[in-house]
């Protein structure tokens, strides 16, 4: 599969060959549509059994959650927050990826993007609504979640808009709104091939209405092609924004390890990083069982490994410079963070973090490494678990403050490791059925950068 | 606007067999003074908007406007909710501590941006409209998966059924369709 780009460009446009085979429009029609239109395989019902029994677990665990409140969560009094932040965040930077592949690459006409964006930002939508479930629970008394959204109420208050956790509310919700505009303006076109395929009318009848009557004519494309990029442009600063403001939950309060300028720069690097080795996770399985290995080439993984690569070192400048800058600014109690981190009673979790962040992706300077599905495999599952952990450190921090008699060491119960598992399964419910009943690849614009899409192309004649 | 009910008599189709005849012959139309004709095509063909002679589309100050009130009515909310109808001093900050609300007016401003960018293109295509006469048309779904076709509508001035045929014949069309809206 060594095929150097020279030798991938089509001789009569110049442009880079990105979907293998040279395939016509009807053949990338064909290829996308019939794994909606096709019986599910065996695969996606054993996937699909599991992901809904978890998903039933999480909620039973909600109905507890709401009925005897969050003492049943491992909280204790240093470490207030627990795995409900380590999730919230976590599942918020898994979706920086997909808004930075359908947004940032597409501005900067990275077109090899078209094969992956559909599924990235699908997956962007479910990993947000993992993550606004945590907050949403958090709370204790959910019944008076509305208090953060500035409604006129009967106690005459109004939210506090100073607060990071009321920016997280505006910036969060801000982020599922314009990730699912996006998502869904770009599936119109789509869902029209899907609605003139369809046989059954009720298919007919429902991606009939999601297709919005889309006929594909110029003067409706003009229109859709600017909505497209205007909601690129609006989605590229919230990729850096929303994590930078998630970030501040931590860094704007007064706490050793967390009170530091680096926080922002330093969540969105591992947000991004996080979220393209979920992105890998997600398209190995895909592409391996759809059979889809022509339309997402191992160039295009090989390229977002090379991603994974830069903002793993990213990731791991941030984590040598906290470490420097707690030395280098000479206060004790920094310094105790970070030593404590390090070597202290979660040293475990620490060292897990680094191996898989820092030490893994480091595979991937070698061509052979970034190019092997196995290896590939396996190391975006190690830096999804090292992500995790990330979050974990940050937030386990607290168990020993300022005074040592209250320091205690926190440890999550049957309940919060319920709740993780139960929104993995939320998420994987939420993508086998967007698997099943949308193209998960976006064909309009595949077949756009097709190179006999471009008007120049000289289809054969003497060219 | 035209609602989604209402509807053109009549349309007349011929298919194309590459984006670069699509291109072609959508100029062709231009130079002989139809307007009321649209070329469609599975994903937008570079260098359409020039041959039809569209002019960029106007969204971009939709979403500017609706960017700004969104904008304008956060800075209100804030100030208003803060300083005016519910003061408190939240760690020794003014009441009006505008720095501290830049991250909500920014997230306001960038979804009614979005809101605009796509409330907009549904408005000036005049999307949701789920009937249209080419939808009649047997061959015509095959706009969603490769083919190229250019339709023109009855309510263009220049049209004459029979004159609009030969003319599409002419510059290369190909299944020259009348399509009716009461078919079937």
């Amino acid at each position: 599969m060594n095929v150097s780009a020279k030798e991938l460009s089509d001789s009569s446009t110049q442009r880079e060959i990105l979907v293998l085979g040279n395939p016509t429009f009807e053949k990338i029609t064909e290829a996308v549509s019939r794994i909606v239109e096709g019986k599910p395989t065996r695969w996606w019902y054993a996937l699909f059994s599991i992901s809904v029994l978890l998903t039933i677990m999480l909620f039973a665990n909600l109905v507890y959650l709401f009925w005897e409140g969050t003492g049943i969560w491992g909280l204790n009094n240093p470490v207030g927050w627990g795995w409900a932040i380590v999730n919230f965040v976590f599942w918020v930077g898994i979706g920086h990826a997909g808004t930075l592949i359908s947004a940032i690459l597409f501005l900067l006409r990275q077109r090899w993007r078209t094969s992956i964006n559909r599924f990235a930002e699908a997956m962007t939508i479910f990993a947000v609504i993992c993550a606004l479930l945590f907050p949403a629970i958090h709370v204790g008394r959910v019944w008076v979640l509305y208090w953060v959204f500035p409604l006129p109420n009967q106690m005459g208050m109004w939210p506090n808009f100073r607060s990071p956790l009321l920016w997280d509310t505006f910036a969060v919700g801000t982020y599922f709104t314009c990730s699912l505009l996006f998502w869904y303006v770009g599936l119109v076109p789509d869902l029209a091939t899907l609605r003139d395929r369809a046989k059954a009318r009720i298919k007919k009848i429902l991606y009939g209405l999601f297709a919005l009557g889309w006929r594909g004519g110029n003067r409706q494309w003009r229109h859709y092609e600017l909505s497209y990029l205007v909601l690129a442009g609006v989605s590229t600063p919230l990729v850096l924004s929303v994590h930078s403001i998630v970030s501040t939950d931590f860094a704007t309060s007064l706490l050793p390890g967390w009170h530091t300028t680096i926080f922002p720069p330093y969540f969105v690097a591992g947000a991004i990083f996080s979220g393209f080795a979920m992105v890998m996770t997600l398209s190995l399985i895909a592409r391996k069982v759809f059979k889809l290995e022509d339309i997402i080439t191992t160039k295009t993984l090989e390229r977002m490994n090379k991603i994974i690569l830069v903002t793993g070192l990213m990731v791991g400048y941030a984590y040598s410079m906290e470490f420097f800058i707690a030395w280098y600014s000479g206060n004790d109690y920094e310094r105790f963070a970070f030593i404590n981190r390090a070597f202290g009673p979660y040293a475990w979790a620490y060292w897990i973090m680094v191996s898989c962040n820092v030490i893994v992706p480091q595979l991937f300077w070698f061509k052979r490494l970034r190019t092997s599905i196995p290896v590939m495999f396996i190391a975006s599952i190690f830096v999804n678990i090292g992500m995790w952990f990330e979050r974990f450190v940050i937030v386990v921090t607290l168990s020993r403050d300022y005074l040592p008699s209250s320091w205690d060491y926190y440890s999550p119960t049957i309940y919060d490791i319920m709740l993780l598992v139960g929104s993995f399964g939320l998420f994987f419910t939420l993508f086998l059925l967007f698997l099943r009943y949308l193209p998960m690849v976006a064909m309009s614009e595949v077949k756009g950068v097709l190179p006999q899409a471009d008007p120049h192309y000289n289809h054969g004649e003497g060219g | 606007m035209k609602s989604i009910f209402q509807t053109l008599p009549q349309v007349i189709l011929a298919e194309f067999d590459s984006a670069h005849s699509l291109v072609s012959a959508a100029k062709k139309l231009r130079e002989a003074g139809y307007t009321k004709y649209d070329s469609h095509s599975p994903f937008p063909v570079h260098g359409m908007d020039d041959a039809m002679g569209l002019k960029r589309s106007p969204l971009g100050y939709v979403v500017g406007v609706m960017g700004f009130t969104g904008m304008i009515g956060m800075i209100a909310l804030t100030y208003w909710t803060s300083a005016v109808d519910y003061r408190f001093v939240i760690s020794g900050k003014p009441y009006f501590s505008w720095q501290a609300f830049v991250p909500v007016i920014f997230a306001i401003t960038v979804l009614f941006s979005a809101l605009g960018a796509f409330f907009g293109m549904l408005a000036f295509n005049q999307l949701p409209r789920l009937f249209h006469p080419v939808f009649n048309s047997e061959k015509f779904s095959r706009v969603t998966d490769g083919g190229f076709f250019i339709s023109v509508q009855a309510d263009d001035p220049l049209y004459d059924r029979g004159k609009v045929i030969s003319f599409l014949e002419s510059i290369g069309g190909r299944n020259v369709e009348v399509v009716d809206a009461d078919e079937k």
